[in-house]
C-alpha cells in the first residue's frame, strides 16, 4: 500500500511507530519491574546487552540474535545463581551489572575494525530506526503480548503472593523464568529507542506514574503503556526539533509526566 | 472412618545441619481440627510448609491424597504498595464467581469491603480476607498459619468458633498453628505441642496435664489452661473416639510421650 510505504519511508514515522511498540511491551513488564522489584535486575539484564552486541561482532549474528540470547542465558544465570543464596542479591547483581556492561566495552574496544556507534548503542539512536529495527520490534512485541496475555493470571498471582499461587498449583519458578526471558527480548527491542543504560527508566518511570492513577492492575498496565508512548513520542520530539540525544531525552519526558501526574493527581488511588 | 487426606511419616527438615523438624508422624483426616502449638522457633511453620509442599523434607515423606484442593491461609499477606488491588479482584482470581466471593466474605466478616483497595485493610481484615480466598476455593484442607494475628479479642475466639463451623460446613480436614492457648483448647480436637519433634499430642484436656506440655510451656501455662477443662474420665483418640485411658498423663519420659516411636 502506498500511504503505508510512504509512512515507512519516512524516518520520523519508523521511528513514532517503532516507539509505539516498545511503549506497548515495555507498559506490560515494567508494571512487573516495579511490583517485583526488579530494578537492579533489569538494571543488569540491560547492562550485559553491551556484551551482547560485541558477542554479535565477534561470531557474525545479527545484533538483536546476540542480544537476546546474552541477556537471556544471564537471566538464567542469575535466577538459579540467586537461589543459592550464596550472596545477597542485590550484591550479585551490582557485581554482575557493571562487570558486564565492562566487559561488553572492553571487548569492543578489541575490535578497531568495527565501526559501532558507541554513543547509540549506550543512550539510543530513535532517528536510525530501520525497517528491519522495526520487524524486530513488532516481531518481539507480538512475542511479549501473547505469552503475557496467555500467563497473565499466573504472572499476577505469583507476584501477589508468590506462596499461595503455588499452593493453588501454579508454576510459580517456571513463570518466574518467562518473565525474566521476556525481559531479555525487551532490552533487545528497547535498545535501539533509548540506549542501554536508560532501558530500565523507560520501564520503571511509565509504570510509575500509572501506579498514581490505576485502581486495578490491568489498568495500571495500560496506562503505563499510554505514558510510555507518550515519553518516546516527547523524546522524538525533542531530539528532532532540538537534536538531544533521543533516549536520555525520552526519560527527561518519562520524568516530566511522572512529576506532573504526581503533582496534580491529588490523593493518592487504592 | 473418614477419608484420610494426608499423612507425615517421619518428616525431618534440616537447615544447614540445624535440625527444624525432627521426625514428625502425623495423619489427617476429613473432618479434624489439628492445632500446632510450641515455643518459637519449635518448626511450627517449617512444618506447615512442608505439608503445603513449599519446603522440602530432608527426609521422610508427605502424602497427599490425590487431587487434594488445599486452602491455605497464610500468616502475612504483604502486598507491594506499587500493586493496586482490590479485595473483589484478589478474590475473583481465583477464578471463582462474584457471588461465591461476596458469599465468602460475608462469612469472615468482611463482606462489606468487597470494593476496598486490599492496601487499606487492618491486619485482623486482611486475615479475614485469606480466609474467605481460601474456603471459596471449597478446599478439603484448610492450613493456617496463625490465624487470629492481628484480629482483635473479641473476634478471635469468634474466628476459631467460624473455623470449627467451617470444618462441618466443607466437611474439610483442618491443621493450624496458633499461639492463643485458651482459644484453642476450646476449639480443636487434637493438639500437637512442637518442641522440633512432637513432644505430646492428643486432645487438649489431656495435653494440660501431660509433663511434656508443662515442661515446655511451663506449669503456669498448663495450671491455668486446665482451669478451662473439666477432668475427663476418657480421652479421644486421633479421631475424636472416646478411648478409655489416662495414658496421656501418665507418662512421665519426655522422649516417649509423643506416642510415636522416635528411635
Amino acid at each position: 500500500m502506498p500511504i503505508i510505504d510512504a509512512v515507512l519511508n519516512d524516518f520520523f514515522w519508523r521511528a513514532l511507530i517503532g516507539g509505539l511498540g516498545v511503549a506497548l511491551v515495555a507498559g506490560p513488564l515494567g508494571c512487573f519491574v516495579v511490583w517485583r522489584r526488579m530494578a537492579y535486575f533489569g538494571d543488569t539484564l540491560a547492562h550485559s546487552a553491551l556484551l551482547g552486541i560485541a558477542l554479535s561482532f565477534l561470531i557474525s549474528v545479527p545484533l538483536h540474535v546476540g542480544v537476546v540470547l546474552t541477556c537471556m542465558v544471564l537471566a538464567i544465570a542469575l535466577v538459579l545463581f540467586s537461589r543459592t543464596r550464596a550472596l545477597a542479591t542485590d550484591t550479585l547483581l551490582g557485581i554482575l551489572s557493571h562487570s558486564a556492561l565492562a566487559i561488553g566495552l572492553v571487548t569492543l574496544s578489541f575490535m578497531p575494525d568495527v565501526r559501532v556507534d558507541l554513543t547509540g548503542l549506550l543512550f539510543g539512536d530513535l532517528l536510525a530506526m530501520s525497517r528491519a529495527d522495526l520487524f524486530w520490534i513488532y516481531g518481539g512485541a507480538a512475542v511479549i503480548l501473547t505469552l503475557l496475555g496467555t500467563l497473565w493470571h499466573g504472572l499476577l498471582m505469583s507476584t501477589i503472593h508468590p506462596e499461595l499461587a503455588r499452593v493453588e498449583g501454579l508454576p510459580v519458578e517456571r513463570l518466574r523464568l518467562v518473565l525474566v526471558l521476556m525481559f531479555s527480548v525487551v532490552i533487545a527491542v528497547a535498545m535501539k529507542i533509548v540506549g542501554v543504560l536508560l532501558i530500565t527508566a523507560l520501564l520503571i518511570i511509565p509504570a510509575a506514574t500509572a501506579r498514581r492513577l490505576a485502581n486495578d492492575p490491568e489498568h495500571m498496565v495500560g496506562l503505563a503503556m499510554v505514558f510510555g508512548f507518550i515519553a518516546v513520542t516527547g523524546g522524538l520530539s525533542l531530539s528532532w526539533y532540538l537534536d538531544t540525544p533521543a533516549g536520555p531525552s525520552a526519560v527527561v519526558t518519562a520524568f516530566l509526566t511522572f512529576v506532573l501526574v504526581y503533582g496534580t493527581a491529588g490523593k493518592a488511588r487504592i | 472412618m473418614s477419608e484420610l487426606l494426608a499423612t507425615l511419616n517421619q518428616v525431618t527438615v534440616e537447615f544447614d545441619d540445624r535440625l527444624v523438624v525432627d521426625r514428625v508422624n502425623l495423619t489427617v483426616h476429613r473432618g479434624d481440627i489439628i492445632t500446632i502449638i510450641g515455643p518459637n522457633g519449635a518448626g511450627k511453620t517449617t512444618l506447615i510448609r512442608a505439608i503445603l509442599g513449599l519446603q522440602k523434607a530432608s527426609s521422610g515423606e508427605v502424602t497427599l491424597s490425590r487431587k487434594l484442593v488445599i486452602g491455605y491461609v497464610p500468616q502475612h499477606l504483604a502486598l507491594e504498595s506499587t500493586l493496586p488491588l482490590s479485595v473483589k479482584r484478589f478474590m475473583m482470581l481465583t477464578g471463582r464467581g462474584l457471588a461465591e466471593c461476596q458469599a465468602a466474605l460475608q462469612k469472615t466478616g468482611v463482606g462489606h469491603l468487597l470494593d476496598a483497595s486490599v492496601h487499606h485493610l487492618s491486619g485482623g481484615e486482611k486475615q479475614r480476607l485469606l480466609l474467605a480466598r481460601a474456603l471459596v476455593r471449597q478446599p478439603d484442607l484448610l492450613v493456617l498459619d496463625e490465624p487470629a494475628q492481628g484480629v482483635d479479642i473479641n473476634g478471635q475466639a469468634a474466628l476459631y468458633e467460624l473455623i470449627r463451623q467451617l470444618r462441618d460446613e466443607l466437611n474439610c480436614g483442618i491443621i493450624m498453628i496458633s499461639h492463643d492457648l485458651h482459644l484453642v483448647m476450646a476449639a480443636t480436637d487434637k493438639v500437637i505441642c512442637l518442641n522440633q519433634h512432637i513432644c505430646c499430642s492428643g486432645h487438649p484436656a489431656d495435653i494440660s496435664h501431660d509433663p511434656a506440655f508443662i515442661e515446655t510451656f511451663g506449669p503456669r501455662v498448663a495450671e491455668s489452661l486446665a482451669v478451662y477443662h473439666h477432668h475427663h474420665n476418657h480421652r479421644h483418640d486421633l479421631h475424636g473416639d472416646v478411648v478409655e485411658s489416662d495414658a496421656g498423663s501418665s507418662v512421665t519420659d519426655h522422649q516417649e510421650c509423643s506416642g510415636h516411636a522416635h528411635h
